[in-house]
């Protein structure tokens, strides 16, 4: 084993070669920030030939590589590693791009996003956060940075986006969808993290971290006013998707292998009676239950709980034996 | 006809042969210095947790044993190993009981069924901080089958459950089936090694990894001790 030792010396040698290149260029930045902020160092960065498909829009990252310095680089950094200069001061901090997880998805847990759910959240932004609404650009304009977004992880270049969980039609609300919801949101342990009263005050709550170690809180749904949104969405479709494929890089699971899909709609319709200040469909109807949520009962119990099938694509090829 | 009779006969020459010169690599993973006191956990928050442990739990970050051994130390060949895509085609099972992780570092190969199983009465959430791999995150109540995952990646990957903030454990993820894991007594076998040079390595989540290179050359049993510096804070 003795033959590695030269090898290891000339990679040693090497390291600290480009060790020392990368930190001038990091002590260099700032002193060209001040000057001219939409010109950075150039990242040692390879622009891939990168596409997305929004309908009948195809975007290409090279055509949003000057949109994406001017805009989105302050935060998410020119390697979009979420080292832009204004990192430091937001909280949450913005999507470090490099991992390729993400919190929006319209497609099961672990699984890429679909360019619609990534262009849908550039035009929505993030409420509750510095992600800005981007609704000034073109929606070519759009689709090109849902394109660049992909340079910057490797996985755009091997993985497929996940399939889009399917969302059956709404069934109506009604006082006994509210009540098998609000006994879903029990037993599933929801209260756990986003409290009793929805206000995110669960025993967990308190020590919730996301993947990068920073601090959390749950959603707290007392606060939903008529024109609130969540940071996915604002629809009860967005909602549903929202528990279904879970928030990703964050302790907010995914619930796709143990909900059923109208069971699900229960737990939307007693969710949104946890936004006591919101007017719709399900805070009328539980007034006009005089504010009671009765007991669930059952009417065709089931012989015993039986969960969705696991997504083919989760299941192991020699799992089979 | 004739080709495939020497084929066969070569093959079961090679096959016989290199199960005939196995050697083996054996040892003894230790510590110097003083390790950091377990904390114990307070599971006053879960009580069906709570009552299946008649004494508190500690942490299992660091765990020793008598004569300085240490335990929970991932030793495997990173390097000479020819088995790199044998998928073994049995599962490995990890499983959440009295809201801790059974093991607490599970190795697999590559590519292998992962076999996650819930045996508490209340749902916990595995939280597999893959960096490598890809990161998922699922609730799992009581009563619902296992959860059957696989990585198609080697990684050490930290496993966590948000709602038990006390639960972390690991997944080895390696590109080899030569693995075992530290046990009381801090020892450790890869037995089944063909003659040939090997690079293995002893991982410990605090305590990092080290590594030795070694040469089987037949049946013997070589033996390599592993001794970690305890970090105390
Ligand atoms: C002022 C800072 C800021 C700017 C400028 C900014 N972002 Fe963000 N962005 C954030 C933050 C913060 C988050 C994370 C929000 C959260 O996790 O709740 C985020 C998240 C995202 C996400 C992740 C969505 C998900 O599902 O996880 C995408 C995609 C994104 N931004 C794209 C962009 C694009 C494209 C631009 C430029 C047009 C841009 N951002 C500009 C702060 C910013
Ligand atoms: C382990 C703790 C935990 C559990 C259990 C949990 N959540 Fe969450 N949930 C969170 C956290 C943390 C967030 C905030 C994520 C963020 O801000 O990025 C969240 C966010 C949400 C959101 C809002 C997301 C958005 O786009 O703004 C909804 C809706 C939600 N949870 C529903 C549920 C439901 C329904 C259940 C039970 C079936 C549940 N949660 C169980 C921790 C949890």
């Amino acid at each position: 084993m003795n033959s590695l030792k030269p090898m290891r010396f000339i990679g040693a040698i090497f390291f600290t070669a480009i060790l020392g290149m990368v930190l001038a260029v990091g002590f260099a930045a700032p002193a060209f920030a001040q000057d001219a902020p939409d010109v950075g160092p150039t990242p040692p960065l390879v622009l891939k030939p990168m596409e997305s498909h929004i309908g009948n829009i195809t975007g290409h990252a090279a055509a949003a590589k000057s949109d994406y310095r001017r805009y989105c680089a302050g935060c998410h950094g020119d390697l979009g590693d979420a080292n832009g200069e204004n990192a430091v001061w937001l909280d949450p901090k913005p999507r470090d791009f490099t991992s390729a997880t993400f919190k929006c998805r319209s497609t099961l847990t672990g699984t890429l996003p679909t360019d619609e759910d990534l262009y849908n959240t550039i035009q929505r932004g993030i409420t509750n956060s510095n992600m800005p609404i981007w609704n000034t650009f073109t929606r070519q304009q759009r689709a090109d940075l849902v394109a660049y977004i992909k340079i910057f992880s490797p996985r755009w270049d091997k993985e497929k986006a996940g399939d889009p969980i399917k969302v059956p039609a709404e069934p109506p609300v009604t006082i006994d969808s509210i009540a098998h919801g609000k006994l879903l949101f029990t037993k599933l342990e929801c209260w756990k993290c986003h409290g009793p009263a929805g206000k995110g005050d669960g025993p967990s709550s308190g020590t919730l971290t996301d993947s990068k170690d920073n601090p959390i809180r749950p959603y707290n749904f007392a606060l939903g006013k008529d024109d609130s949104r969540f940071k996915c969405g604002s629809t009860n479709q967005d909602i549903y998707k929202i528990f279904m494929t879970g928030v990703d890089g964050t302790p907010m699971p995914s619930f796709a292998d143990v909900i059923q899909p109208n069971d699900a709609w229960d737990l939307v319709h007693f969710l949104r009676t946890l936004q006591i200040n919101r007017h719709g469909k399900e805070n009328e109807i539980l007034s006009a239950a005089h504010g009671v949520i009765p007991p669930y009962v059952d009417k065709n119990p089931a012989p015993a709980a039986a969960p969705a099938p696991a997504p083919a694509d989760n299941k192991s090829p020699g799992g089979g034996q | 006809m004739r080709t495939k009779n020497i084929l066969l006969t070569l093959l079961t020459l090679l096959v016989c042969s290199s199960l005939m010169f196995a050697g083996t690599i054996s040892g003894k993973v230790t510590y110097t210095g003083t390790p950091a006191k377990q904390k114990p956990i307070d599971m006053g928050k879960e009580p069906s947790c709570a009552k299946q442990h008649a004494t508190p739990v500690t942490n299992e970050t660091v765990v020793t044993g008598p004569s300085n051994s240490l335990e929970n130390v991932v030793v495997y060949v990173s390097s000479g190993a020819s088995d790199d895509g044998q998928v073994p085609s049995q599962a490995v099972t990890y499983e959440q009981k009295g809201c801790q992780y059974l093991p607490h570092i599970l190795p697999m190969h590559v590519n292998q069924e992962l076999k996650i199983v819930n045996a508490d009465q209340t749902s916990h959430n595995i939280h597999p901080l893959a960096k490598v791999n890809r990161e998922w995150n699922k609730s799992q109540p009581p009563g619902t089958p296992p959860i059957s995952e696989k990585y198609d990646k080697p990684e050490f990957i930290s496993v966590k459950c948000n709602v038990h903030p006390w639960m972390h454990g690991y997944f080895a993820v390696l590109n080899t089936n030569h693995y075992d894991v530290s046990k009381g007594g801090g020892d450790f076998k890869l037995p089944n090694l063909p003659p040939g040079k090997y690079t293995i390595t002893a991982w410990h989540e605090d305590y990092g990894t080290q590594t030795a290179d070694i040469t089987i050359t037949g049946t013997e049993t070589k033996e390599q001790n592993f001794t970690f510096k305890a970090k105390a804070y």
